[in-house]
């Protein structure tokens, strides 16, 4: 069912993971008196010195808008910008021209939403009329999705009259792929999925999907948020049309996310946001739109933090990513059994015949999650709370808010166990289970 | 006592376990649903009043110690301290808010909030004051209804 070839790559060695925290000072802090364990990569990943380097370096030396102006240091703000773009097509195995800059991966889903709302009502015009939606049609989702691949695609059908249907999942959090040949249907136009779950770490079957929607002629659209940070992905490979991930959960900067479109297609939708950069010609009444990837990168553009992004999957490659998905499969594994030999404790998800990547959440029944990660913290240990903006698949596996631990090429062992030690400790605190 | 302890209070954790005035009842005078959505906590809170005077309060929710701790302390309030009026119970809150937002730097008045003085630390944890304060917003908004 994993979408991901088994590789023989090594997990990292203590030595090797050793030298990476040597690369981030913020893991040598100490938080409440203890070493800081950091198990919320899956939020936020920390930044290596490399990162915040190029960052520093290319706004002290070379910065400057891009796209405009003729002078010296704009052309190598531009030319530096460009190479960014470039490196990340690279990593994913696309084209440069198919990698569009967003503000983050929200921004790079609500893209794709809004420009398909465009064209339902015309816009783009003849050559976007290919994408327009209306009543009768259908956008697929999941019942696992983050919200942020969730509500765009509400808002979408509310807006155009399609219909939003999902692929639910079982009582364990698997996803029921069994039902995409009847949730898959000549009316399905755009299936929208994670292909790592948030919450759950699961691996999604991108073939399965990816068969069932072309097949019909759908769209797919893949929330990669949470695999390309962990996971070697080739986007052209897996032949999705449409994907989303965000540079700060991969070593880079806030603010910057970015939306991969097969050329064809993004050169045929309608522009989302609109303004400055991303015309040819305006004239009081309307105006004419570049091809992609401007069309879709409107106003100033986030040029020191691509730079400092593409120093961060250098970083990445360095290490190597089949490497960095073997380093977490290990310690999801490690995760999971040691989870799994702690009364009360429910690991959400499913626990059998779906590759996880390093991260597990846990409902305690008796002790909210807030409360647990209370006295995580109180240890140093930072985890996630709440809903981690899944709400229906919380209630879907029947509670509110869960406890998440992520981990990255950066997390030791020690800091799983850390955390596997300080649950039990948790619920004795807290005077037992309910 | 570390601040982990003083945190969670064997009085918080008890509050939280068998909580006073959980169960909604007929004949309210007023209620308010409050949510904390970052968190999903939620307290549905009643107001019984007549004549401008608070008989009690009670409630239903779900979340954390803080959160329903809370709740069942500001509901035992009403039931230790008979005949508040509305603008008894509005001091009360006000003061209890004040403290949240002291960043540690309040003791609450046990004379005016009770065994609600316990909640005090929570000031320190600016995340966690939302959590304590998510049924005194929910009893605020029901003595609007009733003023």
């Amino acid at each position: 069912m994993s979408t991901v070839t088994p590789t023989l790559a090594a997990p990292f060695t203590d030595a090797e993971v050793a030298r990476f925290r040597a690369d981030f000072p913020i893991l040598g802090e100490t938080v409440n008196g203890h070493p800081l364990v950091y198990l919320d990569t899956g939020a936020t990943s920390q930044r290596p010195l490399s990162v915040l380097d190029a960052e520093r370096d290319f706004v002290l030396r070379r910065n400057a808008a891009v796209h405009r102006g003729a002078h010296t240091l704009a052309a190598l703000a531009t030319d530096e910008f460009e190479a960014a773009r470039e490196r990340v097509a690279r990593f994913v195995g696309v084209d440069d021209n198919e990698i569009v800059w967003t503000s983050n991966a929200t921004e790079a889903l609500n893209t794709i939403a809004y420009a398909i709302g465009n064209a339902s009502v015309g816009r783009g015009a003849p050559a976007s009329a290919r994408f327009a939606l209306g009543p009768g049609d259908e956008i697929l989702v999941t019942e696992l999705e983050h919200h942020a691949n969730l509500i765009p695609w509400q808002e979408l059908a509310a807006r155009t009259g399609a219909t939003l249907r999902y692929v639910p999942i079982d009582d364990d959090g698997a996803l029921r792929v069994d039902l995409l040949g009847e949730l898959v249907t000549e009316r399905t136009r755009v299936v929208a999925f994670a292909h790592v779950s948030n919450v759950l770490g699961t691996i999604a079957p991108v073939e399965a999907f990816v068969a069932a929607a072309h097949a019909v002629g759908a769209l797919v659209v893949l929330d990669a948020c949470q695999s390309v940070p962990h996971l070697p992905v080739d986007l052209r490979a897996l032949d999705v049309d449409f994907a989303a991930f965000s540079a700060h959960k991969m070593l880079g900067p806030t603010g910057l996310g970015v939306l991969y479109g097969r050329a064809e297609l993004l050169d045929a939708l309608p522009p989302f946001l609109t303004g400055g950069s991303m015309i040819t010609t305006v004239t009081m009444e309307a105006s004419e739109y570049l091809p992609s990837p401007q069309r879709f990168e409107a106003g100033t553009q986030k040029v020191s933090q691509a730079v400092a992004f593409a120093a961060a999957i250098d970083y990445l490659d360095a290490a190597g990513m089949d490497r960095v998905a073997a380093h977490e499969h290990e310690l999801g594994a490690r995760l999971v059994a040691g989870l799994a030999e702690i009364d009360g404790v429910r690991l959400l998800g499913p626990t059998s015949g779906v590759e996880r990547v390093g991260v597990a959440s846990v409902d305690v029944p008796g002790i909210h999650a807030h409360d647990l990660g209370q006295f995580l913290d109180d240890r140093g240990i930072a985890v996630r709370v709440g809903h981690h903006c899944a709400q229906p698949l919380h209630r879907r596996l029947g509670t509110v808010a869960s406890t998440r631990a992520s981990s990255y090429l950066y997390t030791t062992e020690a800091e799983v166990d850390a955390f596997l030690a300080a649950v039990p400790d948790a619920i004795r605190f807290f005077g037992g289970l309910r | 006592m570390s601040d982990l302890q003083a945190l969670y209070q064997e009085l918080i954790i008890d509050h939280s376990k068998h909580p006073v005035g959980f169960g909604l009842a007929e004949g309210a005078a007023a209620e308010s649903h409050q949510l904390n959505p970052t968190c999903g906590d939620e307290v549905t809170l009643q107001l019984h009043a007549h004549d401008g005077v608070i008989d009690r309060i009670t409630w239903e929710g779900h979340g954390c110690a803080i959160s329903q701790s809370s709740a069942s302390l500001l509901a035992q309030l009403v039931r230790e301290q008979p005949d508040l009026s509305v603008d008894d119970l509005t001091v009360r809150i006000d003061a209890f808010r004040e403290v949240m937002r002291s960043r540690g730097t309040l003791e609450a008045d046990e004379e005016l909030l009770g065994d609600a003085a316990v909640l005090s630390p929570v000031s320190k944890y600016t995340a966690r004051v939302k959590c304590a304060m998510l049924a005194w917003v929910a009893a605020e908004h029901a003595l609007a209804q009733v003023r």
